[in-house]
């Protein structure tokens, strides 16, 4: 019989190998997906996954890259932190939604002052936004012990609801005759998260997700805050006897990764959205837990996870528009790849061994 | 303002209908988590549930016939689950949240065309004398199969856990996966079959909000109610009494919130819609406190190495 025998310890080469292996198979399910939606799947997987970087329009889709990979990077560095601990913060839709509406929101009260300290002042309020929505499942879990899985996300929905009202109410475009929405942000220099280069698609969410990535590795790898973190993720008692105080690092993970989240939000309402209106969200913080498992909450790893995530995003877009392929499919698409992702993910931990029948 | 619209009769009677998806998905739920297995893509068999309920509905013509698919819909995709944990021995948060984000692309893909269309109607048991009493008659015994069968399933889930063999094992199973292993009980096989219960159960719940409550099917229309489900089986203390009791309460504050939509109550909207989620909050607050009820194994990955 095939039996599993755990590792002594966890398969590195696997552990690498399992992301590459888990997007091949998500490749052939895919492909399988899309030919049983009747397209022809050689096209449907050329176009979502070569198209947009070396097709004949790449010039048009490698900067929406960078836009698309720059939240997704940012909310899972974050996320990643507390994952690595067993802090499940799953509501960082809701701080990104909250980021944005902080950042919107003290950018649109100086509107029309002109000032280059708008936009710092701006950034500053996204991530504190975000942190301060973190912070309310951090707190309930650190004063009485809350699930902060079930209260970041009905935070969500919470969110959603006054990104909504806010977008009817306070933070509605005076002269927008009517229409739900706020002024466009991309319309007021002052507080413009414009391209840095031209074409690039690079604006400084993607500056931030850079040394985000930077920070979080230094972090993990040489600092002993980081150590802690994966300290209380693989060996939760051993971490209580070397002195990590659990509810400090619940404060610290989940207020990090709500900065980040509200700083993803923030930039991306001050350029590529443009403005706060009710479809602004559009599911970054979810995407970025794939993100985040994808790339083996290794800071590294999201970067490159992050990109092809972003990847899926455009192609998805550009398979919907010459191929006709439903956006649903690739919400799908995603989706397996989590699945795929932890089902092979068992040999990083265990090895298959034939096993003659015995009593267990 | 203008409370006087709201007919007390009628709200109590939408409570109870209001109350039955996350009824039963707590449910099914509930006896996963008594097995020792923490689902949390309840969200994601709901919606998946909903949607396969409503398209064979539509195309057979026959609630009944969907509500079974819905049924197997929710359990097959809760046997993914199964395999990732049970099989491939994955983690049981990472597994659900997998789950609940590849249940609402997969629901979203299958709903594509199903807009905008009216689901065949579930017809109400017509219940000769009681249906006709005063006040009760329309509160209690006027609705649909599937509000009895919910109710009726609560009491089963009681018993058998309370009173049968099948119930002590499930117990077992899920406070001490080892000793159970020990014992010679088949961990995996009892984690599976509570497992393909829970994404059967929680199937239904959303077929019953795309076939009767809502009724029609819209993109992401479980709206959290699969998150509500499980902070409910917290809120029960893993009893299935106390899911009714749970249920009828968010039940009871979904409606009256739509209720009081019209009245012109000076609180907008949308404060008002967020009220089921903030008191999913304040509630696991309050229970919080009380985690001793919770099975041992809650959450654990088995592998039957020693």
């Amino acid at each position: 019989m095939l039996k599993l025998e755990r590792r002594p310890q966890p398969s590195r080469t696997w552990s690498a190998l399992a992301p590459v292996l888990a997007v091949l198979i998500t490749m052939i399910a895919g492909g399988a997906m899309f030919a049983a939606l009747g397209q022809d799947p050689v096209e449907a997987i050329r176009t979502i996954f070569w198209e947009p970087l070396f097709g004949e329009f790449a010039f048009y889709y490698r900067p929406q890259l960078l836009v698309k990979a720059a939240p997704l990077i940012l909310i899972a560095i974050g996320l990643a932190l507390g994952f690595r601990a067993n802090i499940w913060n799953i509501g960082a839709e809701g701080q990104y939604i909250i980021g944005a509406l902080t950042g919107a929101g003290v950018g649109l009260a100086f509107y029309p002052t002109e000032s280059a300290l708008i936009f710092p002042l701006m950034v500053l309020a996204g991530a504190l936004g975000g942190w301060a929505w973190a912070m309310i499942p951090a707190f309930l879990k650190v004063r009485f012990g809350t699930n902060e899985i079930l209260v970041s996300l009905m935070l969500v929905y919470v969110a959603e609801q006054l990104l909504a009202k806010m977008s009817l109410g306070l933070l509605r475009n005076p002269e927008g005759r009517g229409f739900p929405g706020s002024r466009n942000l991309r319309d007021y220099p002052s507080a413009h998260n414009a391209e840095i280069f031209a074409d690039t698609g690079i604006h400084w969410g993607v500056v931030a997700a850079t040394i985000a990535v930077i920070f979080a590795y230094i972090l993990l790898t040489r600092h002993l805050l980081g150590f802690h973190i994966r300290l209380a993720g693989q060996a939760p008692r051993a971490a209580r006897f070397a002195g990590v105080a659990p509810a400090r690092l619940v404060l610290i993970c989940l207020g990090i990764s709500g900065a980040l989240a509200g700083l993803a939000g923030m930039f991306e309402v001050a350029g590529p959205a443009g403005q706060i209106n009710i479809e602004f969200n559009v599911g970054y913080g979810f995407t970025a837990i794939i993100v985040a498992f994808l790339g083996r909450l290794h800071p590294i790893g999201i970067l490159l996870a992050g990109l092809l995530m972003a990847l899926t995003y455009i192609g998805g877009e550009a398979a919907e528009s010459n191929l006709g392929l439903p956006a649903a499919a690739i919400q799908m698409f995603q989706g397996m790849l989590l699945f795929f992702l932890l089902a092979v993910d068992v040999l990083t931990h265990f090895r298959l061994r034939w096993k003659s029948a015995e009593v267990a | 303002m203008d409370l006087s619209a709201i007919d007390p009769i009628l709200l109590l009677a939408s409570l109870i209908v209001a109350s039955t998806p996350i009824l039963l998905a707590a449910l099914g739920e509930l006896v996963a988590e008594r097995a020792g297995v923490l689902n949390l893509g309840v969200e994601g068999m709901m919606i998946t549930g909903a949607i396969c309920g409503f398209a064979i509905a539509v195309n057979t013509g026959s609630p009944f016939i969907g509500f079974v698919a819905a049924a197997l819909g929710g359990a097959v995709l809760s046997l993914l689950f199964g395999l990732l944990t049970q099989v491939a021995l994955a983690n049981q948060v990472a597994s659900g949240l997998a789950l609940t984000l590849f249940g609402l692309g997969l629901s979203a893909l299958l709903g594509q065309g199903y807009q905008g269309i009216k689901p065949p109607p579930t017809r109400s048991l017509d219940i000769p004398v009681l249906s006709d009493l005063p006040v009760v008659g329309r509160i209690l015994f006027s609705h649909d199969l599937m509000v009895y069968l919910a109710l009726a399933l609560v009491a089963a889930v009681w018993a058998m856990l309370k009173y049968t063999r099948a119930g002590l094992i499930l117990r077992a199973v899920g406070e001490n996966h080892d000793a159970a292993h020990a014992l010679g009980l088949k961990v995996v096989l009892v984690r599976l079959l509570a497992i393909l219960f829970g994404g059967a159960c929680a199937g239904l719940g959303g077929a019953y909000l795309s076939l009767v409550r809502v009724p029609q099917w819209t993109e992401g229309m479980t709206a959290g109610y699969g998150w509500i489900a499980l902070a409910l089986v917290v809120f029960a203390s893993w009893k299935a009494g106390r899911v009714l009791l749970g249920a009828w309460l968010f039940g009871g504050i979904s409606v009256l919130q739509l209720n009081l939509q019209p009245t012109g109550i000076p609180i907008p909207v949308e404060y008002l819609s967020m009220s089921p989620y903030l008191i999913t909050i304040l509630v696991l607050v309050i229970m919080s406190g009380d985690k001793s009820r919770a099975p041992g194994s809650l959450g654990r990955t088995f592998h039957a190495s020693q």
